[in-house]
């Protein structure tokens, strides 16, 4: 073991206590910076915490007034929330089965792994298509149109991280139900789908957050409050003319809270997960 | 159940997947190719067969070679700062005090934040005018001027390495931190007993379980770092003057901001074609690191 040396138990919290400044330190500027005045933020030398907390952004963003800045970020926030619950509902319901079956038919693998594969691909490499395809079936600016596009993303996460799940299922357990007489449907429904409960649920949370994250498709493929994403919004206002900081910083922060909350409650099974394509290689 | 129905089976279950995999992969990729041969525009004409023009185009304009230079640049100097932190951190996170757990968990923020949230905090932080870096390093005497750090070609792409690089370590650390902690302790413990130093002991006890994992991470962040778009275009746009234009930007450019949908087309294969050898030329090399710590 190692020994207890003082000079180094010093330099390791040294370093913990820089590691963790480097890590807070911009997130807690965000949320400063949305509950400043907007005087305090304009100020030089810069004030760094405000004279008195301003909540007021928040409810300005959240908001339905017709025609006000929160109109355009809840109407963003809404469309966030169905182009991310279309694509994950639809990845997870191509997932499964089709995780089943490589995990249970490896010789039909190679098929999973041209379709994983594809995550190389830049975007940009399929984007003139889907532009003239979705323009063609009259989906641009359209959520379900978005959503559909996402499964590119999605799909062949979700059914990588579904066949490891199912791997560690043991296939003897649905051959016992299959000796007793269950079909193929009832042993799903009774064995199977059960005992692969919280594998469905990460996924689906990876899932949520990639949509979340997206940028790239939704810039090109929506353009005003009817399908905008939030990602879109927030860039829209960032690079923008508004003269208000802590108003970007604002919508920022409650842009962030849903994948933060996600990944803070989700740490053990998210973590597992990102690592377990890293650690198995 | 005999063998062919079980390949059958496995095939119908995999078909609504595949069908939606060819319809939004398989034929977007093969319509980019065919488009890539034409001079059609993003709307209105379907344009005529111009064989490899736009590739010759393409291939010898000085905006390409530019910006391959700049995407390359990118990734190679954030993904090795990513990599060297990231290790770095998960050593330190290996090591035993107390707020250890919190700090654990606090490695997941930067991942979990949104790519476009984090451009937009780093691009208020650099903010010429209000910014919290002019701020900070004026009141700590470090520079005596406010500084446009996103508006000047010479800092423009250090300061966007340095926000890719503040989102992206802390997943490197945590996939290092897995792999350190499945080194068997009776394994470091004999290398101790045995004299080796702190360097050995990282060389040549812990190096080996870690490089098989960071390999991977590396892969995937090269990958990752190639086809960068998100950051930059909240944060600079490309700019100033091009300084920061990567490959993807530049095809966003070419087929939607000039609406040339068969030079953005060929202009696209030609960056997949990059990021497959590169992925393709990592998979040998995992492959090998894989073998050699086996």
């Amino acid at each position: 073991m190692e020994r207890k040396n003082p000079v180094f138990t010093a330099f390791v919290y040294v370093c913990a206590i820089l590691l963790a400044a480097v890590i807070l330190a911009p997130l807690a500027w965000l949320f400063v910076m949305s509950i400043s005045p907007a005087a305090d933020l304009a100020a030089k030398p810069l004030r760094w915490w405000p004279q008195a907390a301003d909540f007021s952004r928040y409810a300005q963003l959240l908001s339905t007034a017709e025609n006000s800045a929160g109109a355009a970020f809840t109407a963003s926030l809404r469309n966030s929330l169905e182009v991310a619950g279309m694509a994950t509902l639809a990845a997870i319901l191509l997932a499964v089965p089709a995780g089943w079956a490589v995990s249970r038919t490896p010789s039909v693998g190679w098929s999973l792994s041209m379709v994983i594969a594809t995550y190389m691909l830049p975007p940009v490499a399929l984007s003139v298509p889907l532009y003239m395809g979705l323009s063609y079936l009259g989906l641009l600016n359209n959520v379900f149109g978005l959503a559909m596009i996402y499964l590119t993303i999605l799909a062949p996460f979700t059914t990588w991280l579904m066949k490891s799940g199912f791997d560690s299922i043991p296939r003897e357990i649905e051959a016992a139900a299959m000796i007793d007489g269950a079909g193929l449907l009832q042993t799903w429904r009774i064995i199977t789908l059960p005992l692969a409960a919280p594998v469905v649920a990460t996924s689906a949370l990876f899932a949520v957050l990639l949509a979340w994250d997206e940028f790239f498709y939704a810039l090109l493929f929506t353009s005003d409050q009817r399908a905008k994403t939030l990602t879109v919004a927030i860039a829209d206002l960032a690079g923008g003319r508004v003269s208000d900081y802590g108003l970007i910083a604002t919508a920022g922060v409650l842009a962030a809270l849903p994948p933060v909350l996600i990944g803070l409650v989700m740490q053990r099974a998210l973590i597992s997960g990102l690592t377990s394509g890293g650690v198995k290689g | 159940m005999s063998g062919t129905w079980m390949t059958t089976r496995a095939w119908l279950l995999m078909l609504p997947l595949l069908v939606i995999m060819v319809a939004v992969i398989g034929w977007p990729l093969v319509d980019t190719v065919r488009l890539s041969f034409t001079d059609a525009q993003l709307v209105g004409t379907a344009g005529n067969y111009v064989g490899f023009d736009n590739y010759t185009n393409m291939l010898t304009s000085s905006n390409f070679s530019r910006t391959l230079v700049t995407t390359t640049w990118f990734a190679v100097v954030s993904v090795a700062a990513e990599m060297v932190i990231g290790v770095l951190a998960a050593l330190l996170l290996n090591q035993e005090f107390r707020g250890r757990a919190v700090l654990r968990g606090l490695m997941i923020l930067p991942w979990a934040l949104p790519t476009v949230v984090n451009a937009t905090l780093w691009r208020l932080i650099y903010n010429p005018e209000y910014g919290a870096l002019n701020a900070a390093l004026t009141q700590l005497h470090i520079i005596g001027d406010y500084r446009s750090w996103l508006g000047e070609p010479g800092t423009a792409l250090a300061a966007l390495i340095v926000a890719d690089c503040w989102k992206n370590f802390p997943l490197v650390a945590l996939i290092a931190l897995a792999a350190l902690q499945a080194v068997p302790r009776d394994i470091t413990a004999a290398a101790l007993v045995d004299g080796a130093g702190p360097f050995n002991r990282f060389r040549f006890v812990i190096l080996p379980y870690l490089a098989g994992p960071l390999m991977v991470a590396l892969v995937l962040r090269t990958i990752e770092a190639f086809k960068v778009f998100d950051i930059i275009w909240v944060m600079t746009r490309g700019g100033p003057a091009n300084s920061t234009r990567s490959l993807s930007i530049l095809v966003y450019q070419e087929a939607f901001s000039f609406q040339r949908a068969g030079s953005g087309a060929s202009l696209a294969l030609i960056v997949t074609l990059l990021v497959t050898v590169l992925a393709v030329a990592y998979a040998a090399l995992v492959r090998k690191t894989a073998g050699s710590a086996a």
